[in-house]
């Protein structure tokens, strides 16, 4: 047993192909008994993934899911941004350039609207809960952004690490739920076409949330809602700590 | 050679990145601002550029074929390391953000898609791409 166990862990990146490889198989077959094939195999490999990543983390207490589990390792790897960003960009190979010239003005407006929006209801959400400081509302509302925006802002305004730490909270639920529910809302929003896409990642913004979301509905808008998802990020940390953080300051200060 | 499509592929997401990071210097920020989004645009302009003077042949397209085509096994791996865990135990308010936050989204993607005329929808999957998801 020691034996397989140190084998697997010197070759994890080739046990994470493995491993991965049995996921897709089973979710595969899952979803054409289950679902008829209504829900795609890849979304309920996603889900399956997100599950496993729950079991992984409360078992050893780590942030990388599965991945903590030392044979398991090799799936860091195999989904860390290195990788993940190469194939991203790999799926642009052959995108009309017209078409994401012609989606320019709503992909940058989405972006705006995005990153205010989720501000605007992460705050509102805190402030229900209780949260009243210009401080603690600005770094929940910029963790409902991303996970990566929320303690940027939180450490620029300088709110308490508890309210930190649930800002991350938010901004990784926001990439859970998007990763699950793309598949499932994506009929009912006319999800279908690359200029739909386009605005999708600019309003949603989680790289991860939109990759794996979009991987689940239809592969062929990934680039699409990749091109806009990239910059979220950058332009929420811009606007958080300073003009969104000023304006609930002047507001409740 | 398949090599020469990954390198071109590497190669563009380094440069991607590299503008990215330099973007989020000049404007203050602790990002990588659009990098993805470069490195891609970059992609597509170049292998353009270069498949018209038949110096991008079907070998060195396999090399970028094949990382894309590994795009949903490494999504795959990439939700069952998500730090789930904590996402869960950040209880009723990080839950209420982080779904409020796409449900508000997703209400505008009809909005904004209308934006500049409507799109056509992508023509439904030919069985072969279906079996590829």
């Amino acid at each position: 047993m020691d034996l397989i166990s140190s084998l697997l862990e010197r070759n994890d990146l080739l046990f994470a192909f493995v491993v991965i490889a049995a996921m897709m198989l089973v979710s595969g077959w899952l979803s054409k008994t289950l679902t008829r094939g209504r829900l795609q195999g890849s979304a309920v490999a996603i889900v399956l993934g997100l599950v496993l990543a729950y079991f992984g983390g409360v078992q050893t207490g780590g942030e990388d899911g599965l991945a903590d589990i030392a044979v398991f390792s090799g799936l860091g790897l195999m989904g860390g941004a290195m990788l993940r960003d190469f194939a991203i960009v790999a799926t642009a190979y052959g995108v009309d350039l017209q078409e994401i010239k012609k989606s320019g003005v709503a992909g940058v407006l989405s972006l705006f609207l995005g990153v205010s929006l989720s501000f605007l209801v992460g705050a509102l959400v805190a402030a229900a809960f209780g949260y009243t400081d210009p401080e603690s509302l600005a770094t929940i509302g910029a963790g409902a952004a991303t996970y990566i925006v929320g303690p940027v802002t939180g450490t620029a305004v300088g709110a308490s690490t508890e309210v930190i730490a649930l800002s991350v909270a938010a901004g990784l639920v926001k990439s859970v739920v998007v990763m699950v529910g793309t598949p499932l809302i994506a009929r009912f929003i006319g999800l279908n076409n690359p200029k739909a896409a386009m605005a999708y990642g600019g309003v949603m913004g989680t790289t991860s949330g939109v990759a794996g979301g979009l991987a689940a509905t239809d592969k062929r808008l990934v680039p699409y809602g990749a091109m806009t998802a990239t910059f979220y990020t950058g332009l929420g940390c811009l606007l958080c700590p300073s003009v969104f953080y000023f304006g609930l300051y002047a507001l409740l200060g | 050679m398949i090599l020469y499509g990954v390198a071109a592929l590497a190669f563009c997401l380094l440069v991607g990145m590299f503008v990215g990071d330099v973007l989020g210097v000049l404007v203050g920020v602790d990002a990588n601002v659009g990098g993805v989004g470069f490195a891609m645009i970059m992609l597509v302009l170049a292998t353009d550029w270069l498949r018209k003077r038949d110096l991008f042949p079907k070998p060195t397209e396999q090399g970028v074929l094949f990382w894309s085509s590994l795009y949903i096994p490494i999504v795959i791996a990439m939700a069952s390391t998500q730090n789930v865990a904590e996402a869960v135990t950040g209880g009723p308010m990080a839950f209420l953000a982080g779904l409020s936050a796409l449900l508000v989204g997703a209400a505008l993607v009809p909005v904004l898609s209308r934006i500049g005329g409507r799109s056509e929808p992508l023509p439904e999957m030919a069985e072969e791409e279906k079996r590829e998801a």
